[in-house]
């Protein structure tokens, strides 16, 4: 059996996996929804760009659930105190997600132009809120979060909601909004034609160009903007019970960079967020769009990765009560339920990737018009 | 201390996303093996008429699919949100199932509905069978696995607790998985699920035979709603719930809570029809009673005796007792973790721990708790009775209804005579909610029967909930009520249109009500 400090780190490494997982495959449908209203300029056409991803959407919005899920049972306190604390984010995105299901599903079932066009919108909320939460979220880790605990380990988060959506934060949200977005745009201009391709590559393309300098723009900020980063002053054992409050932690203004000065191969991975970006804009401008949403996705694994890089061992710094910081070590479940969920994770992970594969292989091929018009009453 | 308003608030805003989940819930885990029965003809006898029922019934069950989807990530962000001691707390071993669902059925179910629904005219007949019974498959799995993490809140096996870190740690995985009340809640839960679907496609069929439209489309739906809904029927009845009530000390008291028991009375016990509950003076006013027949049912013996509520609070004060010194020696062991002389004492008395936590909805150090606060968290430890009584019997009642139903109903069928019988197709009719109504009231007796626990004998539901303003909770609750009521509106309205359209829905031509427009 696996030691526990190597449990631990496989489980930061899953968890960035199964985001990593949820980016590139909700992402892409997140990011068909957020276009939706604006490469679509008619009932048909909004058809088109809905049924690219008609089949998949709900499988896909599964990596969030089983995200959530592993966060639940691999980082049980990082679940508790970050959906507890960020209480009115999450419930943005909760009820954003809200649209998709029921309009997806809803939406063509009424041949009525306010009742479409409403769930067209609501796609839209739905693919466009949560990626932009995410991101502000992440804008949030990066700067430290308010929250503490008590002796018997209670959490109490002392920020507001406001308090979240400061500048730097909504730069990272732009960031992740523009990649997603980005993505979808991909995923479109490689499932449609004519018109809608020309629209859906327009607008990835710009969205590739946003991400890229907001991106660049977000790491410039963190080196000369007065943005601390955390680090842990107290001896770290790896093995030992897990217990945020054990430890000390200090801020210091490079913390964030640290890991790159050590590591120098890390810096691979903002290379590949702004490198595949930008193949992704090239490639699809040149109608290679299978090659380009693989560029996009590559892209989305380089930004994400970046972000981690820079904040390991943290995974969730408090700014009022440093010390109780949630640590890839102290913030974990037991070695028995680390060891446990490995090993579901690597059977059932490749059963998924093979049958959603298989998915995506049966229904490959262009969604066209003329495909909308024969399948009037069964298709979404 | 924590407000008693945010507590009370949090749950109420628990129970009702939860109960709205579940009025989607049962119809997908029943529907979607009549869509595999209705398949799986077809490919056997290639007759369009099976594929078409397969397509029609689809149509609505993606109709409740999608809200059963929507309400369904409700229920596991709210664990987060409202629930972070909880979530710290347990996470160890209640995570883990929630997980597992995700990985081993919820793709699986999710992936496959797409194929369902798009993949008619790409695959093979054989492959689309292949698809609906994935999808089947996922999603009893899906069943299976969170009420394996509802189980071990009923019964916490496999699991111990941990001064260290301040939680409960897996032990035994195993025993989490085949935990005996976690098993009987899964048959239980699932055949009321197949319940729901059976009465579901058997109302509305009636309601065509009824209105004498698409007769051969309506009778075959009609038998197999039938043959399904009686041997699903038989298996909640005989499979029931109580064939876990034996287990643990969670279900003896909500069995004498639920049977209004104030006293310990030998066995076998008798079976109370209705009564008049007297909670106040802690009796009953007058009831009437079968003899022998709750003895029987309960303990599945003539000998066994069932605790009565009076016994099970005083033996729950002497807990609490005990209890007050396991909290304690928790302190002392949070400030000093090698302090040796409070770790023997925890040791001895953590078996009581959770008891002991009950005292902090009256007073934050327990040690400071006056014997009145201990009989009033003693009497907390069984929930108010006539809620639990009525919900019981209301639920039964309306099983055993449904079986006389089902069986007039499987019985028509075979002689072929259901359609020249308008009184059972009318009466198919009007039981359309019974099955939503037994379900709701199971979970009622199910989860209101665990107070004051969100998990038997650990952790009480008080300490449970996050560290939010009441504020907050209001502003969430009113949030979800003004979405679940529009969503619910906009199911219920597509639900009857499509119903009341039919099979022409469907646009095949083969049908009456074929859609007008283009």
């Amino acid at each position: 059996m696996l030691d526990y400090p190597t449990l631990k780190l496989i489980w930061w490494l899953l968890v960035g996996v199964l985001l990593v997982g949820f980016a590139i495959m909700d992402g892409h449908d997140m990011g068909v929804g957020t276009l939706l209203p604006f490469v679509g300029r008619n009932d048909e056409e909004r058809r088109v760009v809905i049924n690219t991803v008609g089949p998949h959407w709900d499988g896909n919005q599964v990596w969030f659930i089983t995200g959530g899920g592993a966060i639940f049972a691999a980082w049980p306190l990082v679940y508790a105190t970050a959906f507890s604390g960020f209480y009115w984010a999450m419930l943005a995105v909760l009820w954003a997600l809200f649209f998709r299901p029921v309009g997806f599903d809803y939406r063509s079932k009424i041949h009525n132009a306010t009742w479409r066009s409403t769930w067209d919108w609501g796609l839209f909320i739905g693919g466009a809120v949560p990626p932009l939460i995410f991101g502000v979220a992440f804008g949030n880790l990066l700067q430290g979060v308010p929250f503490g605990f008590d002796d018997f380990m209670v959490s109490t988060y002392t920020g507001s909601f406001w308090q979240l959506l400061n500048p730097f934060a909504l730069l990272a949200g732009v960031v992740s909004s523009a990649m997603i977005t980005m993505h979808g745009g991909m995923y479109l201009a490689h499932r449609t034609e004519g018109d809608i391709q020309r629209r859906a590559v327009r607008g990835a393309t710009g969205a590739a160009v946003l991400m890229v300098l907001a991106f660049v723009g977000a790491g410039v900020w963190l080196k000369v903007g007065g943005i601390e980063g955390y680090v842990i002053t107290s001896v770290i054992d790896p093995g030992a019970l897990p217990d945020p409050l054990a430890k000390t932690v200090a801020r210091s203004a490079d913390a964030w960079w640290a890991n790159y000065g050590r590591q120098p191969l890390l810096w691979l991975l903002p290379a590949l967020g702004v490198g595949g970006a930008l193949a992704a804009a090239g490639l699809v401008g040149a109608r290679h769009t299978l090659s380009a949403f693989v560029a996009s996705a590559l892209a989305i694994v380089g930004v994400i990765g970046t972000a981690g890089a820079a904040m390991f061992p943290f995974v969730m710094p408090s700014s009022s009560m440093p010390n109780a910081s949630l640590t890839v070590w102290d913030s974990v479940s037991s070695r028995l339920t680390l060891g446990l969920m490995f090993w579901a994770t690597l059977i059932f992970m490749p059963l998924i990737i093979f049958y959603t594969s298989w998915a995506y292989r049966v229904m490959r091929g262009k969604v066209t018009l003329a495909h909308i018009r024969a399948n009037e009453h069964s298709a979404y | 201390m924590i407000p008693e308003q945010l507590v009370d608030l949090s749950r109420l805003q628990f129970a009702a996303t939860a109960l709205y989940h579940f009025l989607f819930v049962p119809l997908t885990l029943g529907m979607v093996w009549l869509l595999v029965i209705m398949e799986s003809v077809y490919v056997m006898t290639g007759q369009v008429v099976w594929k078409d029922m397969t397509r029609f019934w689809g149509k609505l069950f993606g109709i409740n699919f999608a809200l059963g989807v929507t309400t369904g990530i409700t229920l596991e962000f709210q664990f987060g949100t409202n629930w972070a001691y909880y979530s710290h707390y347990v996470g160890d071993i209640f995570g883990a199932p929630l997980a597992i669902e995700g990985l081993m059925a919820f793709f699986l179910e999710s992936t496959f509905i797409g194929l369902f629904f798009f993949g008619w005219d790409r695959l093979s007949k054989n492959r689309h069978l292949m698809v609906t019974l994935l999808m089947a498959v996922g999603t009893n799995l899906s069943a299976l696995w969170i009420l394996i993490a509802n189980g071990w809140m009923q019964n916490p096996v496999g699991a111990e607790f941990s001064y260290q870190t301040m939680r409960m740690e897996m032990t035994d995985f195993w025993a989490v998985v085949f935990n005996p009340d976690a098993q009987a809640k899964f048959v239980h839960t699932v055949s009321a699920g197949y319940v729901t679907g059976a009465m579901f496609v058997l109302s509305i069929s009636s309601w065509y035979l009824l209105k004498g439209r698409d007769i051969e489309f309506a009778k075959r739906s009609f038998r197999v709603a039938a043959a399904f809904g009686l041997a699903s029927v038989a298996s909640v009845i005989v499979l029931g719930d109580e064939s876990g009530y034996t287990v643990g000390e969670a279900q003896q008291t909500k069995m004498a809570a639920l049977e209004a028991m104030w006293e310990t009375e030998p066995a076998p016990a008798g079976l109370k029809l209705v009564a008049g509950i007297n909670e106040a003076q802690g009796k009953n006013d007058w009831e009437l009673e079968v003899p022998w027949l709750m003895g029987l049912i309960g303990t599945r013996s003539v000998s066994k005796e069932i605790p009565g509520i009076h016994e099970i609070r005083a033996k729950n004060r002497e807990r609490i007792e005990r209890g007050i010194v396991a909290v304690g020696a928790l302190e002392a062991l949070r400030q000093h973790r090698d302090d040796a002389v409070a770790k023997e004492l925890f040791e001895r008395h953590k078996a009581d721990l959770g008891f002991g936590l009950l005292l902090k909805k009256y007073v934050a150090d327990v040690r400071q708790a006056t014997p009145e606060m201990i009989t009033r968290a003693a009497h907390d430890t069984v929930p108010r009775v006539a809620p639990m009584f009525w919900s019981f019997r209301i639920m039964v009642g309306l099983g055993f209804a449904m079986l006389l139903l089902f069986g007039l109903a499987f019985w028509s069928t075979l002689k072929s005579a259901c359609t020249q019988k308008p009184w059972l197709l009318k009466w198919a009719l009007w039981m359309l909610p019974a099955p939503w109504i037994s379900c709701e009231l199971g979970w009622v007796v199910a989860e209101y029967g665990r107070q004051p626990w969100t998990i038997y004998g650990v952790l009480p539901t008080h300490l449970s909930v996050s560290t939010l303003s009441v504020n907050s909770l209001y502003g969430s609750l009113a949030g979800f009520v003004g979405f679940y009521t529009v969503l619910l509106v906009v199911e219920v309205y597509l639900m009857q249109k499509f119903a009341k359209q039919g099979p022409g829905s469907l646009g095949t031509g083969r049908y009456q009500h074929e859609p007008t427009h283009a």
